[in-house]
């Protein structure tokens, strides 16, 4: 198969005189160069989907943001990732997902290795300004080895898209709108009695939170180790 | 069926109706038949034979005639006699009175300033034709248009035309209908879909339906158009299954259009080949906005997707797409047969063409009408509306439904168009008015739209899926007389991260009605929020005794 050699466009990100080829993202080439965008559903590997909103960028000459997961790069385009506006969003964004769950960090068995937590803390957020909507929510534990908390849930989706696009066994899926959605395996049954689920942990190791965690972690002790998936993408890429 | 086949079959069923002295219409759209106009139509034919008038007179449902709180209704074609709140028991009387004078009693007002005010584009034939028969649509002047763009135009040419016409979409927003056209049209990729949206959702909007129900070839028809421009072979309409009757209407008329070939293969004649399936809705509104739908239609769930890539690059199944609404697609027969400068030349200057709107509320006419842009919200209101029963004052009226906005009274001589209506911070949206008297508390109005978005959310992104919901809170404690000015610049703050930040346009106009009536009824607010009392009354806000020592 002959493609045509990617174009590379030369843009501006922060000021700074950066390169990308033209199927890129604004993120992809900022990461490369070290520009630090927040994010908490993209996962390099897996379909962006764009729905945090933590990487909303601005882009000079227009008054809207732009999710810098998605946006591809454009000759000449002058990215800002840093403002106060941004920040201010950044934080919101933070603090409405705080007040959506039930995240008591001090409980936690992921303390300490949480991505929304340290994400909080370089963001400054000390206190959450919204009221805390206490749903109310269940914790399935009946597989075997793992623990889906929904407490802890933050709906980045993460977990469905590395079970249907790189397991292939589609086992996560969401189910319901609004605040009423959550992560749901097979048919909204109880993960333990999956018939899909091989129980490989993928979905534990990319989860960002304490939500999908294994068992037998106490407080603060689990961490997650999310190596395998650029090694079993690059393998993919190399195959193809 | 090819140009010759048509002419004769049209010169068939005119010979046929012509055989006939008196045509009586019954309205057998959803509105009247829930005030069961299917029984008076049955009535009135019992009564015509048992006068032995069945040669003379014909009985024939008909769609939406715009009175539709005055329903029943029936019309009496000749002497454009139309008759309102008609009873099974009124039949024998209006069968008796066709050559006489028309029965007083039921006599609705058919030369009112409703009709006369009204340009009829859209709804021309609605109320006039049967939608169960291709024939009758046909014979007024039905599938013309599509004969001659297939058989005298290249697409480039009607493309032209639609885009002079200056027709933007019906749906809401407004895109220019021609732009999207030959956008969809240059796409590279093959096969293309044209795909009609029908998921009318928001809250007392019935236009969609309306057309569906009562001329459905027309939508057909436009689509058809639509598929020869942009180079499509198939398309689909998505309708919410909450609409049974126009889901009936559609498929019975996409199975006559087949049957002439004004579908399917060979159509009219020439090589073109398009076909239409229906999906259905599944209950969700955000279903409405055109990457979900696409979704939706895909059998995945309705969730959006950011844009770019546009549908018209990467749509259905990843193929250039053409998505427009029911009521642009029921403008497109009229442009190409009369021409795009025609549609021009009404309107004003950036807005061209009609509007059908959807009057509800606290007005006396609560109907569905079709009026030319830049008419003003004064002359809709209390021209063709009626103006607001009970002697009550008009205080705000609501357009684009929950992604809209509540115009004050003094803005009541503004020109209804697009960019008028966004100056004022609201929006056309699909076409839902709903008038407010006194009674409306605002803050009320606010919440009930903030409701509505929170619970049709679709949960995907984090500011619409969890900022609706704190802006409900926040509505709610404002109602309930117990917020502060804090939680006032709190909502604030939230309208400003929801609009910027959220995926798709839900959630991006979710805080429209809140800033819209923030802008224009702020000293309602803050009687709320200060003086814990809702000027209108509608919020319940109980006074805590005060305790002394």
């Amino acid at each position: 198969m002959s493609t045509a050699p990617a174009r590379v466009k030369t843009l501006k990100i922060d000021d700074r005189d950066v390169s990308g080829r033209e199927e890129e993202t604004i993120l992809d080439v900022a990461r490369q160069n070290r520009i630090n965008i927040p994010t908490l559903c993209h996962v390099p590997g897996l379909s962006p989907v764009g729905s945090c909103r933590l990487c909303l960028v601005e882009i000079k000459g227009s008054p809207k943001l732009f999710p810098a997961c998605v946006t591809l790069v454009r000759e000449g385009m002058e990215v800002v990732t840093k403002s106060e506006r941004l920040a201010s969003y950044r934080k919101m964004i933070l603090e409405l997902l705080f007040s959506d769950g039930n995240h008591i960090c001090a409980v936690c068995v992921s303390n300490g290795n949480c991505e929304l937590q340290s994400l909080a803390q370089n963001l400054g957020i000390d206190s959450i300004r919204f009221p805390y909507r206490f749903p109310k929510l269940t914790v399935d534990a009946s597989h075997q080895r793992f623990v889906v908390d929904h407490n802890r849930c933050i709906l980045c989706a993460r977990c469905v898209r590395v079970c249907g696009e790189v397991e292939g066994a589609h086992t996560w899926d969401l189910m319901g709108r609004g605040t009423s959605m959550r992560i749901i395996s097979d048919m909204n049954e109880a993960w333990g009695d999956s018939e899909t689920c091989t129980s490989c942990g993928k979905c534990v190791q990319l989860c960002p939170t304490g939500a999908l965690v294994e068992k037998g972690k106490s407080v603060a002790e689990m961490s997650k180790k999310k190596g395998f998936l650029p090694y079993i993408v690059s393998m993919r890429e190399g195959r193809r | 069926m090819t140009p010759e086949e048509l002419t004769n079959t049209i010169t068939t069923e005119r010979e046929t109706q012509e055989k006939f002295k008196h045509h009586v219409c019954v309205c057998v759209a959803a509105g009247c038949l829930s005030s069961q106009s299917d029984k008076v139509k049955a009535a009135l034919e019992d009564e015509i034979k048992r006068q032995g008038r069945e040669h003379e007179c014909q009985i024939k449902g008909v769609g939406c005639m715009g009175l539709c709180a005055a329903g029943p209704l029936v019309s009496v074609e000749e002497t454009g006699t139309l008759y309102q709140e008609v009873k099974p028991e009124d039949a024998a009387e209006v069968v008796a009175s066709l050559e006489g004078q028309p029965v007083a009693r039921i006599k609705g007002p058919s030369e009112a300033p409703f009709f006369t005010r009204q340009v009829k584009i859209v709804l021309e034939n609605c109320g006039k034709i049967d939608p169960n028969r291709i024939e009758d649509y046909l014979l007024s002047g039905g599938y013309q248009s599509l004969t001659k763009v297939l058989t005298e135009m290249t697409p480039a040419q009607i493309i032209e035309e639609v885009y002079k016409s200056g027709l933007r979409g019906r749906g809401g927003a407004g895109y220019p209908t021609g732009l999207k056209w030959s956008t969809v049209a240059k796409a590279p990729g093959s096969p293309k879909y044209v795909i009609c949206n029908a998921d009318e959702g928001d809250p007392g909007a019935f236009m969609d339906r309306s057309v569906l129900e009562s001329d459905p070839h027309r939508v057909l028809e436009g689509m058809a158009i639509a598929a020869y421009a942009v180079g499509a072979s198939q398309g689909y309409v998505y309708v919410r299954a909450e609409y049974p009757l126009a889901i009936e209407r559609l498929q019975n008329a996409i199975k006559q259009a087949r049957r002439l070939r004004f579908l399917g293969i060979d159509i009219c004649g020439t090589t073109f080949n398009f076909n239409i399936d229906v999906r259905l809705g599944a209950g969700a509104f955000v279903c409405g906005e055109e990457t979900a739908l696409i979704a939706s239609v895909e059998g995945r769930r309705g969730n959006p997707k950011p844009r770019p890539p546009y549908p018209a690059e990467a749509g259905l199944w990843g193929c250039p797409t053409l998505i427009n609404n029911v009521e642009t697609f029921a403008n497109i027969a009229p442009i190409a047969g009369r021409g795009g400068n025609w549609y021009a030349s009404i309107g004003t200057e950036k807005s061209k063409g009609t509007k059908v709107f959807a009057l509800a509320g606290r007005v006396a006419n609560t109907d569905l009408i079709e009026v030319p842009m830049g008419m003003t919200l004064r002359e809709i209101v209390f021209d063709i509306g009626g103006g607001i029963p009970d002697g009550k004052r008009l205080k705000a009226v609501q357009t684009g439904g929950p992604s809209g906005g509540c115009i004050p009274e003094q803005f009541l001589d503004m020109p209804v168009d697009y960019e008028s209506l966004n100056k004022l911070g609201s929006i056309m949206g699909s076409g839902g008015m709903i008038v407010m008297d006194e009674t409306s508390c605002m803050v009320d109005v606010a919440k009930y739209f903030m409701e509505f978005c929170m619970s049709e959310s679709c949960g995907k992104c984090v500011p619409c899926r969890v900022g609706t919901a704190q802006m409900y809170d926040l509505l709610h404690k404002i109602t309930e007389g117990k917020a502060g000015l804090e939680d006032l610049e709190m909502l604030e703050d939230l309208c400003d991260l929801v609009r910027n930040t959220s995926l798709c346009g839900l959630g991006q106009s979710a805080p429209n009605p809140v800033l819209s009536t923030l802008r224009y009824f702020r000293d309602e607010y803050m009687e709320h929020i200060v003086n814990k009392t809702c000027p209108a009354g509608i919020c319940k806000i109980k006074v805590p005794t005060e305790v002394t020592a």
